[in-house]
């Protein structure tokens, strides 16, 4: 008998009617004499005896060549012995079969009455088993069935292991049908092989013949079979069948599972289960949920499940929120595990402050406005002097620092020079906001538009101090008033300076809420006045020197002498003076000064050019075409 | 293993189907199988043969989902009946949280049921699990052979239900008592996690050893 190489272990359908067979002849195959051995397979015809037995085979010729394998039907074995015995050359015979290391025997039920064959399989049963070989036979019947074969040899047979396997069940003929459907590369409308699949065929091969008929039916018909004509065709194969009734419906199933449902629920603490859905929701919303789990390993909490619960929540709110402005402050720090784990919160508003810092920091102070171009004079030395301190201990001695006086007397000056005294000491850690109120206003308001208020709030409470210029705007306006008073007083809270100036001190700003008023007057109330004369010489002689002009004492003397309410108008007359001096071409000189202040209306041309000088058109350089740096490349010539 | 671990949200429930040879067990199972949607049911594993007999023993693992922030799983197997397989039915056995006992009811299995019911006492014994905390049902199968061949539940419960736990009669094959059966162990297994689960610690020793 020759080994069919088709079949094999890899083409053999496993349902629960063959498990136990295929198992057995898997270990068989994998360790030859060592497991089961005789192996004893039996079934009806057409299961697979024949299939498992040939896979056996090959298995072991693949995996171990070292080992002979045989496999004959019994037919051919008593054929063999009888040429063995009609040549006298039985002991050959004998030799050959005991060389063996695994012998397979298809169909051994043809023992029966054959004495010889009996006796001499038997001899060689024993030798071969002895020696540790593998024996597999098959059968149509059980070892016990066999009619008429020596008691010992049926124990024998019966040694090892006896398997038999049972008809397909359902599955396992829709298996085998779809597997051969595709080694045949044949394709049925849905449902027609469910249709052949359940007729309970008692064997594959009248399976297979029900399908090879169907697919005869539909390669010459040239039309595919339907499910409503599977019976019509298979005809007289159908008939003899019984059909399995459909799987059932799961309603039994579906009612055991809420009937669980209510037991677990009715059994399992309450507040474990509450604590268990929050985690099961938070866990699946992507929070860490270490707390809740926590919670569970220890009794209920004390101030009830509710709150406990409410209070985790809360804190996943939070980190929402936060997780929402880092976001659009700084994308990639939005991806930071705190804001995942409502246990960190707050590292969480750690990383939102940090985001914010880096990312838009409110407007800080101008370059240009320094504290060594400030002049210090009797008239503004005591805000300098408070400035200073400021400066050298921040949010320690003054918080806050109020500056009033009129317009242009340099508070917004030495606001800025504030700012830049400040800027070292926030050692990179926060930015200093130095913005004026109007400014401040129109932030908000954008942001009240945009929707981004937390985040514009976020911006000032995370700077390092903050320097508030012409705060009289914020006057009346109750919302801007609202969040000045938040700001303020979360960097109060934190020690960290806050300046603010105005044209007038506090208690004459209407329109300004009492907290903040209080507030305001809280720290260091400072004026800063009109310049006194010591500071307008200081400024003459510093401005005249900024325009190229050198002045003596004459000059500065004869300017200081006159009453100006402000720094602007000392730096108006300087540009004046030297503007027009430049127009009429002539230098500056004390008697020039003279004629530019107290005109004279007798001298018409003078007049006329002072007049001009005194027109701000000439005061800006580049009015003048000839003075443009690149005159060439500044017209454009219309086309005629 | 713990029955409910609350730190991963798990309910696992360990039950055993418990009997003489040819009582139902695998039946019952089977039958359990064929009622659960497939995407509820693991590969049901079982080593038997045609002839009915269990070699090994039959392992069904079920999902029932998730209950109530649970993940609940139930594991259902069965013993080889069969005498001779002591050592599998204790081994089956260890850290069973339910135990469901099939009796056969055929008239002559009497002395089998008692037998085997009495076994099983002996092998919770043996792992030093107390009978009487661990929830047993009973079921009388085959109550749908000819009256002259079985014996009425009433019989039977007077020789095997002296401990008076739930008992039902069941046809495994067709259907009748299964889900009754396996609902109501369930419900005893569940009722015992308010009472803390006093044999886990016990089952875990057992396992380790």
């Amino acid at each position: 008998m020759q080994l069919d190489s088709k079949l094999r272990f890899d083409n053999f359908i496993v349902g629960s009617s063959n498990r136990l067979a295929v198992a057995a002849a898997h270990a068989v195959a994998e360790a030859p004499g060592t497991a089961y051995n005789p192996l004893f397979v039996y079934s009806g015809s057409g299961l697979g005896k024949t299939h498992l037995m040939s896979a056996i085979g090959h298995h072991v010729a693949q995996r171990r060549p070292s080992l002979t394998v045989a496999a004959v039907t019994l037919d051919e074995f008593v054929g063999e012995l009888h040429a063995a015995i009609a040549d006298g050359a039985v002991d050959a015979f004998k030799s050959r079969y005991l060389g063996i290391g695994v012998l397979l025997i298809d169909d051994i039920q043809f023992l029966t009455s054959r004495k010889e064959t009996q006796s001499e399989l038997l001899r060689i049963f024993n030798a071969l088993q002895g020696d540790g070989r593998q024996i597999v036979m098959t059968s149509d019947r059980p070892p016990a069935e066999i009619a008429d074969v020596d008691e010992r040899l049926i124990t024998r047979l019966a040694g090892g292991l006896i398997v038999d396997i049972g008809a397909p069940d359902f599955e396992t003929r829709m298996a085998i049908l779809k597997a051969k459907c595709e080694e045949r590369g044949v394709r049925f409308r849905a449902g027609v092989i469910d249709e052949v699949g359940r007729l309970e065929f008692d064997n594959i091969r009248e399976l297979q013949g029900a399908l090879n008929r169907l697919i005869a039916f539909q390669a010459l018909g040239g039309e595919p079979v339907s499910v409503d004509n599977v019976m019509t065709v298979l005809g007289d194969l159908a008939e003899r069948r019984r059909r399995s009734t459909p799987p059932r419906p799961s309603g039994e199933f579906a009612s055991f599972l809420t009937d669980i449902a209510s037991a677990v629920a009715q059994h399992v603490e309450q507040w474990r289960q509450r604590v268990s859905e929050a985690i099961g929701y938070w866990s699946s919303e992507g929070y860490r949920t270490a707390s809740l789990e926590r919670a569970l390993q220890e009794s209920a909490p004390a101030n009830g499940v509710e709150s406990f619960l409410r209070e985790f929540e809360g804190r996943v709110a939070r980190l929402r929120e936060l997780e929402r402005l880092t976001a659009r402050a700084d994308a990639s720090m939005a991806i930071h595990p705190a804001f995942r784990d409502p246990a960190r919160l707050d590292e969480a508003e750690q990383v939102l402050e940090r985001a914010l810092r880096v990312a838009s920091p409110p407007p800080g102070p101008s370059s240009a406005f320094t504290r060594s171009g400030f002049e210090v004079g009797g008239s503004n030395q005591m805000a300098v002097r408070a400035a200073d301190a400021v400066v050298g201990a921040p949010g320690a001695r003054y918080n806050p620092l109020f500056i009033h006086g009129p317009s242009g007397v340099g508070k917004t000056h030495l606001l800025n020079a504030i700012g830049h005294g400040l800027l070292p000491t926030t050692a990179g850690r926060g930015s200093i906001a130095c913005v004026p109120a109007q400014l401040f206003v129109d932030e908000l308001i954008a942001a009240l538009q945009e929707g981004t208020v937390d985040r514009w709030r976020a911006r000032y409470s995370a700077a390092s101090a903050l320097l508030l210029d012409d705060v009289q705007f914020v006057a009346g306006k109750e919302r801007t008033q609202e969040e000045l008073f938040h700001v303020f007083n979360s960097l109060y809270a934190e020690g960290k300076q806050l300046v603010l100036a105005s044209d007038r001190p506090p208690r004459e700003l209407s329109g300004l809420e009492d907290r903040l008023r209080s507030r305001f007057e809280g720290g260091l109330v400072v004026p800063m006045q009109a310049p006194d004369r010591s500071l307008r010489e200081r400024l003459y002689a510093r401005y005249l020197r900024d325009l190229g002009v050198e002045p003596n004492a004459e000059m500065i003397g004869y300017l200081a002498e006159r009453a100006v309410s402000s720094v602007r108008e000392i730096i108006g007359i300087a540009n004046r003076i030297v503007a027009s001096a430049e127009v009429a071409a002539v230098p500056v000189t004390i008697g020039f000064i003279r004629a530019s202040l107290e005109p004279d209306e007798t001298e018409p041309a003078r007049a006329a050019a002072l007049k001009a000088a005194s027109d701000p058109f000439f005061l800006d350089r580049e009015k003048v075409i000839w003075q443009w740096p690149d005159p060439a490349a500044r017209l454009i010539e219309e086309a005629p | 293993m713990s029955l409910v671990n609350y730190a991963t949200r798990e309910i696992t429930c360990k039950i055993v189907y418990y009997g003489p040879g040819r009582s139902g067990k695998t039946t019952n199972l089977h039958y359990i199988y064929e009622q659960v949607p497939a995407d509820r049911r693991g590969k049901m594993v079982s080593l038997a043969t045609q002839t009915d007999r269990t070699l090994f023993f039959d392992f069904l693992p079920l999902d029932l989902g998730t209950i109530s922030g649970f993940t609940t799983r139930f594991q259902l197997y069965t013993v080889p009946g069969q005498v001779y397989y002591q050592t599998t039915r204790k081994l089956v056995l260890q850290g069973a949280d339910g135990v469901v006992f099939v009796a056969d009811s055929q008239a002559r299995q009497l002395d089998e049921n008692i037998e085997s019911f009495q076994d099983l006492h002996a092998n919770l014994g043996d792992q030093g699990v107390d009978a009487r905390a661990v929830p047993l049902v009973i079921q009388y199968n085959k109550q749908d052979l000819p009256s002259e061949l079985i014996l009425e539940a009433g019989t039977l419960s007077d020789a095997l239900n002296f401990r008076g736990v739930p008992e039902f009669s069941a046809d495994a094959l067709h259907g009748p008592g299964v889900f009754e059966t396996l609902r109501s162990i369930s419900e005893l297994v569940l009722k015992r996690l308010s009472a803390g689960s006093p044999t886990a610690t016990a089952r875990v020793t057992a396992r380790a050893g």
